[in-house]
């Protein structure tokens, strides 16, 4: 099957229908990005009134600071159980809602909602289920003997963090999932299950592999959030404590940046954070694509 | 007849439009805040009251979120070229602002150069030393200022035999303990704002220092001293009692306040502008007290220093528009005004007079709450460990450290480890600040 191209006559055509997709793409991707990477070099006070070009001096204090490195392995683990934790838990709701089963409209429906819900809201909402002292679950759980503290504890703290994040994404995962489940032809299936294969075997030799180009846009997708998007449930919920147990670099970014005024290091941070994204989705690109079959 | 009648209009319309050009040359001052509710009506009932009360300058309030957003929005503003002229910022903001010289007026500068009569002996010194100079020069203007206070649950303490607050730490503990034995055994006693109790405020209440400089008053080359013998002594006690919950830690800001009203807690430290917060809420018999000292430190306790906020003059405006910021400051120092702002809002009174007259109406026989912050601010003359603090960065401070009393408390650290590393990783925040705005 070759593709038909389809050409426009001349380049001013073409050029004016891609005008406004780069002039937005530049102006609110790559104009902040340039300023993130300007701002770096600097040195200010909170207001601006003297600014000193200090080269690579933002950087040098960052890479000199366990406490970044801490952030580091923190980010990867939290980023590793959010995704993880999300994307099983999608695929198991949707491999369930793809049944034949009465009022599954309704049921996908529900599991779409979550979705709507902001970051922070969802963290307040986890707040008031798992804080010692204020939430249901913590009271039920301290009563049947388990000391739950995330307060003080960071392994509960972080518990407690990667379900709220994750609980916000099973949606999105969910939907696309269900949309990838429903795009596998039955009589693939049915030709399997005629063949004697039971439905474990039929899931993890057709139905996965076929999934896999969902699998896969998903993981980039929820790695991009977990590293990015998260620091209003950490903020809510933990204040990337206790100790440093939460704190992740983008959380780092928020809490040099907005509350300790250093607009300098924080966008040195920015900067770093941005390779490691722009990092991880290549390689994810370049070793995780080759085995998705399309 | 005729022609007079339309000359008379004619002259009546011009007498008005005369009359109406003052009105439009009236300034107008903005007036960024963090007041909410009760406190929100406060303000711009001040407002329209100081607008009523003239016709040059008119005071417009503006809400711009928490104390931090208003911070954030006000230095924004400043970078942009629209800065207001009259910001509220918090305590822990004043080294920031202070440290940005001409994005600032100093309100002795203002009251010196509008002529406005201006005694800085008239107000309280615990609370305006905070936000002076060590000269005695007042930067910004007190406005709504409140300190840490210990609110008791007075049904809980007589259950366990007491018919007054603990009045030292070992006193405190000792109850505390007892509490968790007879029917608190989640929380013998919690604080708000860990950091504001367990080193900011133990240290001026002991006389001790929190830094170098007079805890940085004298100068931005300051180091922390927050790691000193009593102050490693306190934090041992506390980790002790967490593995009892005779204390239980109740998070870094003041979100645990309701383990207080909802009862569970029995002993809780916190802001005295708690109080409209605890009349309404809590169902038992309560009381607020003086924060407990050591007896073994001579000379305990010393005085508390304050929380709340005040009103910075931002720089770059006409003379004009600053002789009216400071007629309305001098409208906001008047006695009646004063004590009516304490009465209503349940902040501290600023001024001496605004005190006595409270005093001598007999507010605090009724309302016994709201006079121990004053007694606690006026315990004593401040010195240079208890005027207040003037740390750069100290919002993001005050998590450093709670992060480092979260490891011992939660048994990962010795108190010596964790306030030594919370010195050392503050001092590095401080040389930064200094990078940044000492230059």
């Amino acid at each position: 099957m070759s593709p038909e191209r389809i050409t426009f006559g001349g380049r001013l055509l073409p050029a004016a229908l891609i005008a406004p997709q780069l002039l937005i793409v530049g102006l609110f991707f790559y104009w902040p990005a340039v300023q993130a990477v300007w701002q770096s070099f600097q040195m200010q006070d909170a207001f601006g009134l003297s600014t000193e070009f200090v080269w690579f001096e933002n950087y040098r204090a960052l890479f000199t600071d366990a406490g970044y490195y801490q952030a580091l392995v923190t980010t990867l683990v939290f980023a590793a159980a959010v995704a993880g934790l999300s994307l099983g838990f999608a695929l198991l709701l949707a491999a369930m809602a793809d049944r034949e089963i009465r009022g599954s409209g309704i049921y996908r429906t529900l599991l779409i909602w979550p979705y709507a819900v902001a970051p922070a809201v969802a963290g307040v909402l986890f707040g008031f289920l798992f804080q010692p002292g204020l939430g249901l679950i913590a009271r039920g759980l301290n009563q049947i003997g388990i000391p739950w503290n995330p307060l003080l504890d960071g392994n509960h703290a972080m518990i407690l963090v990667v379900m709220a994040a994750a609980w916000k994404q099973v949606s999105y995962n969910f939907l696309f999932f269900l949309a990838g489940l429903q795009a596998i032809p039955g009589s693939v299936i049915e030709a399997a299950a005629i063949d004697g294969a039971g439905p474990a075997r039929r899931f993890w030799t057709i139905v996965f592999p076929l999934l896999s180009p969902t699998t896969f846009f998903l993981m980039v997708v929820n790695v991009v959030y977990a590293f990015c998007e998260t620091f209003g449930v950490i903020d809510v919920l933990t204040h990337g404590g206790p100790g440093r147990a939460t704190q992740t670099l983008v959380y780092k970014v928020y809490q040099d940046g907005r509350i300790g005024a250093d607009l300098g290091g924080s966008a040195a941070q920015s900067v770093v954070l941005m390779a490691i994204v722009i990092g991880l989705t290549a390689i994810q690109f370049r070793y995780v694509e080759k085995r998705v079959a399309y | 007849m005729a022609p007079t009648t339309t000359i008379r209009i004619a002259l009546a319309g011009l007498g008005l439009a005369l009359a109406a050009t003052p009105a439009l040359a009236v300034t107008e001052l903005q007036w960024w805040h963090a007041m909410t509710g009760a406190n929100n009506d406060a303000v711009n009932r001040l407002a329209d009251e100081f607008n009523a009360s003239q016709s040059d300058y008119k005071v417009v309030p503006t809400y711009k979120g928490n104390y931090g957003e208003t911070l954030n929005a006000g230095i924004a503003a400043f970078r942009a070229g629209t800065a207001p002229h009259i910001m509220q910022v918090f305590e822990v903001g004043t080294a920031t602002m202070m440290s940005a010289k001409g994005a600032i007026k100093p309100v002795y500068q203002l009251m010196k150069d509008a002529g406005e009569p201006f005694d800085p002996n008239a107000y309280l010194p615990a609370i305006t030393g905070y936000y002076s100079t060590t000269k005695g020069e007042m930067l910004s203007f007190p406005f709504n200022s409140s300190s840490m206070v210990m609110w008791v649950n007075t049904d809980a303490l007589k259950s366990i035999g007491l018919s007054e607050p603990p009045k030292t730490w070992p006193d405190l503990f000792a109850a505390a303990k007892k509490l968790t034995q007879n029917g608190f055994p989640n929380c013998g006693f919690s604080t708000t704002w860990v950091t504001w109790l367990n080193i900011e405020q133990l240290s001026a209440w002991h006389n001790l220092p929190v830094a170098t400089k007079a805890n940085g008053m004298d100068g931005l080359d300051t180091t922390l001293e927050i790691n000193g013998p009593l102050q490693v002594k306190h934090l041992a006690n506390l980790a002790e009692a967490q593995k009892d919950k005779s204390f239980d830690y109740s998070g870094r800001y003041d979100s645990g306040f309701g383990r207080f009203t909802a009862g569970e807690c029995p002993i809780m430290f916190g802001s005295s502008g708690s109080y409209g917060n605890v009349k309404g809420a809590a169902k038992f018999a309560w009381a607020s007290a003086p924060m407990p000292y050591y007896p073994d430190v001579p000379g305990a306790p010393q005085n508390s220093i304050i929380g709340g906020a005040s009103l910075w003059v931002m720089g770059g405006k006409k003379p004009d528009e600053y002789k009216g910021v400071a007629k309305f400051f001098t409208f906001l120092s008047d006695t009646d005004r004063q004590a009516k702002l304490h009465q209503t809002t349940g902040y501290m009174p600023i001024t001496k007079a605004a005190y006595e007259k409270s005093k001598a109406d007999g507010f605090y026989d009724k309302n016994p709450a709201l006079e121990t912050p004053i007694k606690e601010l006026t315990n004593k003359p401040p010195t240079e460990n208890s005027r207040g603090l003037r740390l750069g960065n100290l919002p993001q401070m005050r998590d450093l450290w709670a992060e480092e009393i979260e490891g011992t408390l939660a048994g990962k650290k010795t108190p010596k480890q964790a306030l030594d590393e919370a010195a050392a990783r503050g001092n590095a925040m401080l040389r930064q600040f200094e990078k940044q705005a000492g230059r």
